[in-house]
């Protein structure tokens, strides 16, 4: 016989252990599916850390590909930790990235100290924007933020196929559906010479030592947890609710939309509607590797970008399809579930002879 | 005028019952979970991995009822995980489903590009034919609409009422529906509710598969990545929307396929001046608005969500 205890206190080894080992686990269980391929193991695993580490610029491009992870990832871990479920960070992020070419791609010709913060605002508060209509209608009318922000998401992708088929569209864009680029001077600085590497990451980082501290230190952040935690008791000790929820989703969908215009105006400098191979879902992922903490995130989406720019590389060298990677990733936050739950819980014999020693 | 002829029209009724019977198959499945106090959001993923294996394992010969039983045996597979992480572990239902989501997309694309590495244009396979019952199929109106569909239509609809049965009628129904509502009573009675609900998702895990399974094998002939299109969370939606009853629930997606073919139609009426983008959003956006007007009314499940674990009231 078997039988689950809950644990008096998960130590500071198990928290970050666990998610450690789950981020290894995951890496490690894709032998399965490659062996499958039929691809040589310890090869494939070589051109995947080879591709992250085998030059600067691979490392680089680790970086860049981990830049909008962390404002998704940000965003979904203060929204997680409100319990409010935030899974429309894609549609905000593309909310984000049409803002930021409304403004950035010639509406306003302004020098650089003007235009880049005006495209940042612009594109965060279209991302809120994309967040404030699912938590309204759940805090005016209990309809379930989950499927409301999934589905909008697909409503938003539409909306932007349209704004690129006509009112956005690039004339000089021989018909494709890209809208025209951001002016020379409204895009992020390039951090090194010849690499794709754009200050987005900065203001990322940024983000997330602020939304650390916030969480943390804040009043506001207090509240944010006390919601999470418990929202009736929160709500008799005199906290508004609605309130923490409007205003915690307004963040959440602010750093989704974030995301939107670092790849924009960092990364590609159009917007089409391929922008995103999913970093909104990913996001997800990478705020749960992260145990819901901002600084975490950071480090998690680092992992998770890895595992990206590692596979395309990889299944360049090997012939191995590079859905590899979102199943490495899918992975991992199944395996972080249930590390998480034995961080909390601990499995003990009934008749062994460790029970009676425990 | 012309919008009336639309509503009276046979074509219009028959592709409304075809583009419901894949959200059928997908409501009944997410009900099912729910009603034992499970939220399943690994339906779109499971939709997926229904499509992705039913349709191979047609390709591969197993034949189209094989391809059936196999897509039901892979969302079976994925509903036992979710089932795993959420009832005996008691995990966050809404990341594990979101995992199983993420998984089984992730390895059906995978699966799908490994065993068929570079083909330009996906494999085409014999789908199922309307059944065109000899006399029926004839009867004005009702003949196209009701006896020219295939017979995963007519698998859906038994499946209506067979879930209807089982869920009003029955005690497993009884146990089910008591172990969404208030687990720890239905253990009073000697009941095992980690069963009753790893049964409940599996089973319902397997009708979403067949949902999906719907769109390879007969709404169209071959697998491409992104058929799945929402659909899965669009079914979540109704089953919200219909407040558990498998009735209801056949109704809205009917309505909901009646729609979807209205718009489609309305589209060559009007399209000249509504952008055709208005049209593709449209069932999302009423997705949302059932969503909101039935959210107030709506009679939760009281257990859903709640983890129970033995021996802890």
């Amino acid at each position: 016989m078997i039988r689950i205890e809950p644990r008096e206190s998960a130590s500071k080894l198990l928290t970050w252990g666990l998610p450690t080992i789950s981020a290894i686990l995951a890496l490690l269980l894709a032998a399965i599916p490659l062996s499958f391929t039929g691809a040589p193991i310890f090869e494939s695993f070589f051109q995947l850390f080879k591709g992250v580490f085998g030059s600067k610029f691979a490392f680089s491009e680790m970086l860049t590909r981990a830049t909008p992870l962390i404002f998704t990832g940000l965003a979904a871990t203060l929204a997680f930790r409100a319990r409010i479920w935030n899974i429309g960070a894609e549609g905000q992020l593309y909310l984000g990235a049409l803002a930021a070419v409304a403004v950035g791609a010639g509406a306003l010709d302004l020098p650089s100290y003007f235009l880049i913060p005006t495209i940042i605002v612009a594109g965060s508060c279209a991302g809120a924007a994309g967040m404030v209509i699912p938590a309204a209608l759940k805090t005016r009318f209990g309809a379930d933020e989950v499927v409301t922000t999934l589905l909008l998401n697909f409503i938003i992708l539409i909306f932007v196929q349209y704004m690129l088929e006509g009112p956005i569209q690039d004339p000089m864009g021989l018909g494709w559906p890209q809208s025209s680029p951001i002016l020379e001077q409204g895009m992020l600085p390039q951090l090194m010479e010849r690499m794709r590497l754009h200050s987005g990451i900065l203001i990322a980082l940024l983000c997330a030592v602020t939304a650390q501290f916030m969480l943390v230190k804040s009043v506001w952040g207090f509240k944010l947890r006390a919601v999470g935690e418990n929202s009736s008791a929160a709500q008799h000790s005199g906290i508004s609710v609605k309130k923490t929820i409007l205003s915690v989703a307004i963040v959440s969908g602010a750093l989704a939309g974030m995301a939107g215009v670092s790849e924009v105006a960092g990364l590609k400098g159009y917007l089409t509607s391929d922008l995103s191979p999913g970093f909104g879902y990913t996001g997800i992922v990478v705020a749960m590797l992260a145990g819901l903490s901002p600084v975490g995130v950071v480090i998690s989406a680092m992992f998770i970008a890895s595992v990206f720019v590692g596979a395309d590389s990889m299944s360049r060298a090997m012939g191995v399809s590079s859905y590899l990677a979102d199943l490495v990733v899918s992975m991992a936050l199944l395996c972080v579930l249930i590390g998480g739950f034995m961080s909390r819980f601990k499995i003990v014999g009934m008749s062994s002879k460790k029970d009676g020693t425990a | 005028m012309d919008i009336f002829l639309i509503l009276i029209s046979e074509s219009f009724w028959t592709a409304s019952l075809r583009i419901a019977t894949p959200l059928i198959f997908g409501v009944l499945g997410a009900l099912i979970c729910e009603k034992s106090g499970v939220l399943n959001l690994g339906i779109e993923g499971i939709f997926v991995a229904g499509a992705m294996s039913g349709w191979m394992a047609v390709w591969l010969g197993f034949g189209l009822w094989g391809g059936v039983f196999v897509a039901g045996l892979t969302g079976a597979f994925f509903g036992f995980i979710h089932a795993l992480l959420t009832v005996p572990l008691g995990l966050s239902q809404h990341v594990s489903g979101l995992g199983i989501t993420l998984f089984a997309t992730s390895l059906s694309y995978f699966s799908y590009r490994t065993a068929l590495p570079d083909v330009s244009s996906p494999p085409r396979i014999e789908p199922f034919q309307p059944l065109d019952i000899p006399i029926l199929s004839e009867l004005p109106f009702f003949g196209p609409v009701f006896f020219q569909q295939t017979a995963l239509t007519w698998f859906a609809l038994g499946c209506v009422v067979f879930v209807w049965y089982v869920m009003e009628r029955t005690p497993l129904g009884v146990s089910i529906r008591a172990v969404g509502d208030n687990p720890s009573s239905v253990e009073a009675q000697g009941l095992n509710v980690y069963g009753l609900r790893v049964g409940a998702v599996v089973i319902g895990s397997a009708l979403m598969a067949l949902g999906g399974a719907f769109l390879t094998m007969s709404a169209f002939d071959a697998f491409f990545f992104g058929m799945v299109n929402g659909r899965g969370w669009i079914c979540i939606a109704l089953v919200i929307f219909a407040s558990w009853r498998p009735g209801k629930a056949l109704l809205g997606a009917i309505l909901f396929g009646a729609f979807d073919a209205f718009q489609v139609r309305l589209q060559t009426e009007v399209g000249a001046w509504l952008p055709s983008q208005m049209f593709l959003a449209a069932p999302y956006v009423l997705s949302i608005l059932a969503l909101v007007l039935a959210a107030r009314s709506a009679d939760y499940p009281r257990a859903l969500l709640v983890p129970w674990f033995k021996g802890q009231r």
